[in-house]
């Protein structure tokens, strides 16, 4: 679906949304998992701070934080980390949890402030990723997808990362970003014309599929 | 002389009172918050020092470190010559024969090998933190005992007793190797075989808990 709409050919992909948190590549007819997180998803985590901080849901929790951490000047050093190609978030979350309602009620640092300390350091995490991935691969294209694709301030950290390494970024938006209904249909057209077909009884609805798992007959 | 743009330095080859060497400068990364990026910088190199002393009282080859520059944010350290990388060594081994089964009988040798070097980190307490088929370089005839075997990148690197982290690092290496190689699982289970014989206090444990960090990957909603 990013290849489609972005025309780019084999980049590296950072897959980012509630669910999952991946750095893939693709070779061999699969799409590998170079690394992940190895607990909780960037959106879960950033959605649970929403969470503490009472936003509302409307249009999503993702966005509203994003709009504060424009706004947010005071940066809190949280913990940064990266486990080799993998990353992890539920500690980070753990911490700003604990910290957040001390340090509004004390109005050290404004709710607006702690967005934006938050986004930095998690995005911080997956750009630096993504780049291992791409230094690993000798990629030269990055695809940014999933909901939190979607978040300005981590499509421009990407790019600043590209810029520097000589490499392009490609990113869509939330009419794409969002839309599984999409992704699923433009995956089964692929399917179809390479000739994977299956047959009606035996369809069955996983929400469990790893994206490694999956044989790509569409890609050479 | 810039030898390679890594994913967060640059490496230099130079010299340093007259012996080759690298210069591994950690430099700003602009996409990054600047206290952020400073901070990080300096735990990275810190921790790089650390871990290439305490590696090397273990009796774990890695490049000689030279001296450190933090206002540069620099490291000097020993130039490796004829090295290749076990990335390079593995694709081409798997690429090169086409009876993969029949040439590929040395990786297993040097495989173990690593496996009881990791053992033998883990059990003085260093975690790698990056432990990819990058990191680890071999210089020598790949088929002779000779072979040197030397790991090289502990920017993520940490002192740490925990089975957690050492786990992690095994899981670090494992999707390293599968991700990236198209190499049968199996091939791990001969770095962890020497991995438990080496590091027989803690391994029962850390390999347990590798089992856990796999399945927590494993049982992942797809969903959103």
């Amino acid at each position: 679906m990013g290849r489609l709409i972005t025309k780019c050919n084999d980049p590296t992909v950072l897959y980012v949304s509630g669910g999952n948190t991946q750095f893939i590549a693709y070779s061999q007819n699969r799409y590998r998992i170079f690394g992940e997180t190895i607990d909780i998803a960037i959106g879960n985590c950033l959605d649970r701070f929403a969470r503490v901080l009472k936003l509302s849901n409307d249009p999503s929790p993702g966005y509203n934080i994003e709009k504060m951490a424009e706004k947010g000047k005071k940066f809190l050093h949280l913990p940064y980390t990266v486990k080799g190609t993998d990353v992890s978030c539920s500690g980070i979350l753990s911490n700003i949890e604990k910290q957040a309602p001390h340090l509004i009620s004390s109005k050290q640092y404004a709710p607006e402030d702690l967005c934006y300390s938050l986004q930095e350091a998690i995005f911080a995490m997956l750009v630096e990723n993504t780049e291992r991935a791409m230094s690993h691969c000798g990629s030269q294209e990055v695809l940014i997808v999933g909901g939190v694709g979607c978040n300005l301030r981590l499509q421009e950290m990407m790019n600043i990362m590209s810029e520097e390494r000589g490499a392009k970024l490609y990113a869509t938006d939330e009419r794409f970003c969002i839309d599984n209904g999409a992704m699923i249909a433009q995956a089964g057209i692929e399917m179809f014309q390479s000739g994977t077909t299956t047959p009606w009884d035996l369809v069955t609805c996983t929400q469990r599929y790893r994206t490694d798992e999956v044989e790509v007959t569409w890609r050479s | 002389m810039l030898l390679k743009q890594g994913a967060e330095a640059k490496i230099y080859k130079s010299e340093y009172l007259g012996c080759p060497c690298i210069v591994k400068e950690r430099f700003v990364k602009k996409y990054r918050h600047p206290e952020l990026d400073s901070h990080l910088t300096k735990e990275r190199i810190k921790a790089e020092c650390r871990a290439i002393v305490r590696c090397k009282a273990a009796g774990i080859r890695t490049p000689t470190l030279y001296g450190v520059d933090l206002a540069k944010r620099c490291i000097y350290m020993e130039y490796i010559e004829n090295a290749k990388t076990l990335k390079e060594c593995i694709s081409n081994a798997v690429n090169n024969t086409e009876h993969a089964d029949g040439n590929k009988d040395f990786i297993g040798p040097i495989l173990e090998r690593i496996g009881v070097f990791i053992g033998r980190m883990h059990s003085s307490n260093i975690i790698h933190g990056d432990l990819t088929t990058s990191n680890i370089l071999l210089v020598g005839d790949l088929r002779s005992e000779d072979l040197q075997i030397i790991f090289i990148d502990f920017g993520l690197s940490s002192a740490d007793e925990s089975a957690e982290d050492k786990g992690v690092d095994l899981y670090v290496l494992e999707r390293a190797i599968i991700s990236a190689h198209t190499l049968k699982e199996n091939v791990f289970n001969v770095i962890l075989k020497a991995y438990a014989k080496e590091y027989k206090k803690g391994s029962s444990e850390v390999l347990r808990k590798l089992d856990e960090v796999r399945s927590r990957g494993r049982k992942r909603l797809m969903v959103g």
